[in-house]
């Protein structure tokens, strides 16, 4: 069975303001981005730059101050099962066990059921190797298990676009790097348009088709690269000259909203210390 | 092999537990014996003992159980049936919150006990008061623990469901229901211990039977290992039915248990 139903997401000017009493803070501004159909298009930028708040909002579980959503060129708002979410850490129901948790989405909607539907499950689950774990409960799962439980969570509702929000921050090295191979397999395997936020450079390149950099705060999209290295990846092409210079030049670029980011720290900082001293 | 380690390490804790038990009767009865200050007015355990055998061939003694738990059980019962779909009710609507709730919050920091004599001058029997005080002694609790428990819940487990598809209503059977069902049920062992506390003192004062009263009739007819029958009748009646939430709890909650 495939999962080839990607759609083309669309965010054109997008803005996102939030306002509390004494000011405001413009976390979005004017971010225009395009999903392509089918293609693994991989979100980093400077940390607080507004990348959840991207993923909130294409979630539809946030508001945009300004500007719109497309998905396959009709206007989305509001969560819906074709844009799902993989939550950072975890958000499997603690009260289901494996199976119910993947069985959720399917089973709400009325789409699927009976003999069916627990072959879709137990076929992905297998693909995950939690096929012998379908009936325990989250707590009895390692931290690995639960992100590869949250992935066919998503996966099995065939959405159009997936939206990962740094899926394996909080796990050990080892341990990503074997939740990223699960993921590529997965990807290759079924494809789906899928936007995947993480912090982690050769993560981001072993996955991506294109590469988004997101300046600093307020964000926007500086600069998009295409990753055209050849699937399926294994780790072994990090060292390949076309990897490397692809590294170098998003490092560079990161390098740059990175200094922007640490010095409007540093101007707040200084702020803070100059308040701090005139209060004696 | 895994087993048999904590069968072993269980024993151990259960050889520690007895001791300081065993530990505190011998202290108890010696004081006794030797009249010690303060302490040795307290009758021996022996004497309790004696005492003790005494009232399980009496019927007074059990209808005295039986009395107490009917008021608990009532009492119990018509809070949780009324308090859990209002605390429901409070948690998943804001507008209802925001009616409701200042008036829980005015009522609720009065002490149970301090409705007795209220409640003795509006119901019409003793019993009915009882009833109604043991009530209020779970009903707030049981509230204020499903509230709190719905306010806890984690925003991502509300938008994972409403992306899968969930509706409103499916929200709170599904995702609301059971994410406060841990703070339901410890609203209910808390609200159970409250209730205790309650029903014995109201019996003290507002009527001639249960294990509150067993307690007091020891006390003024100066036979005091009575009084520490009771004391023990009314501890060992709290445990067990706190015990009894527990374990339906656990039943409830299989999610809290499993390893």
């Amino acid at each position: 069975m495939t999962y080839s139903t990607g759609g083309l997401l669309e965010a054109r000017s997008l803005t996102k303001t939030y306002s509390s009493g004494s000011g405001s803070r413009e976390v979005l501004k004017d971010l225009c981005l395009t999903l392509e159909k089918n293609l693994l298009t991989v979100v980093m930028g400077p940390s607080g730059c507004g990348k959840s708040t991207l993923i909130n909002l294409l979630a539809g579980y946030e508001e945009p101050s300004g500007g719109r959503i497309y998905l396959d060129h009709k206007q989305v708002t509001g969560p819906g099962p074709d844009r799902l979410v993989v939550f950072q850490e975890t958000a499997l129901f603690p009260w289901l066990t494996t199976f119910e948790n993947v069985a959720y989405g399917p089973k709400i909607r009325g789409e699927m059921k009976g003999p069916r539907l627990e072959k879709a499950i137990m076929d992905l689950l297998r693909v995950v190797g939690l096929n012998d774990f379908r009936d325990k409960y989250p707590s009895q799962l390692s931290g690995g298990m639960q992100r590869r439980a949250e992935l066919v969570r998503a996966l099995v509702n065939r959405p159009k676009v997936m939206l990962l929000d740094e899926p394996f921050r909080g796990l050990d090295a080892l341990t990503r790097s074997l939740m990223r191979d699960y993921y590529l397999e997965l990807f290759e395997k079924h494809r789906g348009t899928n936007l995947f936020v993480t912090s982690e450079l050769d993560e981001a390149l072993l996955l991506a088709d294109r590469l988004v950099i997101i300046t600093n705060r307020p964000a926007r999209v500086k600069k998009t690269l295409t990753v055209s290295l050849p699937r399926p990846r294994t780790i072994d092409i990090s060292s390949w000259p076309e990897y490397l210079a692809l590294k170098s030049e998003a490092l560079e670029l990161l390098h740059e909203e990175a200094v922007k980011n640490f010095k409007a720290g540093a101007v707040n900082a200084a702020d803070f210390v100059g308040a701090y001293a005139s209060l004696g | 092999m895994k087993i048999n380690f904590k069968k072993l390490t269980k024993s151990k804790t259960l050889k520690r537990g007895l001791f300081s038990v065993a530990l505190f009767f011998i202290l108890w009865e010696l004081s006794a014996k030797f009249k010690v200050p303060v302490i040795g007015a307290v009758p021996a355990p022996t004497e309790v003992l004696a005492c003790l055998r005494r009232e399980f061939f009496d019927a007074y003694y059990w209808y005295s159980w039986g009395t107490s738990l009917m008021r608990i059980t009532t009492g119990f019962i018509i809070a949780q049936l009324l308090g859990v779909p209002l605390g429901l009710l409070l948690g998943f609507s804001q507008k209802t919150r925001q009616t409701i709730f200042p008036l829980i919050e005015i009522m609720r920091p009065v002490p149970p006990l301090a409705w007795v004599p209220v409640s003795v001058v509006f119901w019409p029997s003793a019993e009915m008061s009882m009833i109604f005080v043991t009530f209020l002694g779970a009903f707030f609790t049981v509230v204020l623990n499903i509230v709190e428990g719905i306010d806890a819940i984690d925003v991502r487990f509300l938008r994972a469901a409403s992306s899968l598809g969930a509706r409103r209503k499916d929200i709170f059977w599904h995702v609301m229901l059971p994410a406060s069902l841990p703070s339901v049920l410890v609203g209910m062992t808390v609200g159970m211990g409250i209730t205790w506390c309650v029903v014995v003192a109201a019996e003290m004062i507002a009527t001639n039977t249960g294990l509150g009263y067993l307690t007091w009739r020891g006390y003024v007819a100066g036979e005091f290992p009575l009084i520490v029958v009771g004391m023990l009748s009314i501890g060992l009646a709290g445990y067990l039915s706190s015990g009894i939430i527990r374990r339906i709890g656990r039943r409830f909650t299989p999610w809290l248990t499993g390893q």
